[in-house]
């Protein structure tokens, strides 16, 4: 095999691949969360049982955190950048999450709940 | 503790007094020699600068109210300890000192003189406990007292509710110098323990904290931040926290959100208190929960 169709079959391989992978990160659904004082944006989420997810996270204020005690999930929000959470709901129910970094004065309300059906 | 003491507790006990006195478990066997008898006093969650009528619209008169109690007490206590959250948290530095400027004139009414003070998060995670440690110094240390090893563990300078990995080392070196019979009692604001995480009422790393102290079969937990009594056991430590002094806060997970309890004008201060602790040798630690105004 000469280089040059070497380097086409790596290329298309290569773009096969990719094509894959955009196809599993579109099979995702993404979901835009902002964590600011003292709320999440959407505070409630509503998920299906077996559809995988990404939470994207932003905090335009100060850093925060997301934590879903019952998916043992949690992340931080640091303002200027995005924070990703995947995970594929494997059960029903209503499952609350909270900010787990102290950010002031009404931090102890800013929590919201996952709806899996 | 002296027979005076025993006797002033049965009339207050008479009187409604003491809602509360049971030996708990946890601290059954105390074998290690050399302590006196003694008692502390343990307030929790004063959080002076709170503004919020619903749920107290005493929010400058709770803690003097409770410093009398204290006061009046017939024998006052070898000591008196703040378990966190000293003052309610504010995004302004000059805010916050005023506000433990404020608190420590009041607390300076108290007749005790020996008054060990710890942060919680409302006092020391916006600024990671720099205000606090310009008015009463380290927000982790340790002390002897009569026998017994008090430590306190700080769970709330980091936000994100850490010891860390510096403080655990000095926790490791601290209790590497005790004996294993040692009666040691650790003061930390929040639970080391899971009790609520959806409620943030944890520690990240706690458990690594109650690893270190499993090998000592003398060892008991007073905390704070959930403004209520709560026992609980983590193998053979205890874990008690004790009500607050500014508004009271609902069971673990009894609700979907944490809100304060609202104030019931029928029943002003209910749900406030503090909680005396009695030590003494080879008995378990006798605790008495005192409620800010009786019933």
């Amino acid at each position: 095999m000469d280089k040059t169709r070497r380097n086409i079959l790596a290329g298309s391989a290569a773009l096969v691949a990719a094509g894959l992978g955009l196809r599993a990160a579109a099979e995702e659904r993404v979901i835009k969360v902002v964590a600011r004082k003292f709320v999440f944006l959407p505070g409630e989420i509503e998920l299906k049982v077996g559809e995988p997810v990404v939470l994207e996270f932003t905090a335009p204020e100060v850093v925060m955190g997301f934590n879903l005690p019952d998916y043992k999930l949690r992340t931080d929000i640091i303002p200027g950048q995005v924070s990703r959470v995947r995970f594929t709901p494997d059960r029903k129910g209503t499952f609350p999450f909270l900010c787990d970094i102290f950010c002031g004065d009404g931090h102890e309300g800013m929590s919201g709940k996952i709806v899996v059906t | 503790m002296s027979i005076d003491r025993r006797d002033f507790l049965k009339l207050a006990a008479l009187g409604g007094g003491a809602v509360f006195a049971s030996s708990l478990p946890g601290c059954a066997s105390m074998g290690y020699g050399g302590q006196e008898d003694f008692y502390f006093v343990q307030l929790s969650d004063t959080h002076w600068g709170f503004n919020g009528p619903v749920v107290n619209p005493d929010p400058r008169g709770t803690l003097p109210k409770a410093i009398a109690a204290v006061n009046a007490l017939p024998v006052q206590p070898d000591f008196i300890m703040f378990t966190g959250d000293l003052t309610h948290t504010t995004d302004d530095p000059a805010e916050r000192r005023k506000r433990m400027r404020e608190f420590r004139e009041v607390a300076a009414t108290l007749n005790v003189r020996n008054v060990h003070y710890m942060p919680g998060e409302h006092d020391a995670s916006l600024d990671r406990g720099e205000a606090f440690r310009e008015f009463w110094g380290d927000t982790h240390y340790a002390f002897d007292h009569k026998g017994v090893h008090f430590i306190v563990v700080d769970n709330v300078s980091d936000p994100a509710a850490r010891i860390g990995d510096e403080q655990l080392a000095w926790l490791a070196a601290d209790l590497a110098k005790q004996p294993k019979e040692a009666r040691i009692v650790v003061f930390t604001h929040r639970p080391l323990f899971d009790l609520a995480p959806a409620w943030d009422w944890a520690t990240r790393d706690g458990d690594k904290a109650i690893e270190m102290l499993m090998p000592y079969p003398n060892v008991t937990v007073f905390y704070g931040h959930i403004h209520q009594e709560n026992h609980h056991m983590t193998g053979h430590i205890a874990h008690h926290a004790a009500k607050g002094l500014m508004f009271p806060l609902p069971a673990p997970m009894s609700q979907p959100k944490r809100d304060p309890i609202k104030w019931d004008a029928e029943h002003p201060y209910r749900g406030l208190g503090f909680r005396e602790v009695e030590a003494e040798e080879k008995k378990p630690y006798e605790i008495n929960e005192m409620p800010l105004v009786k019933a």
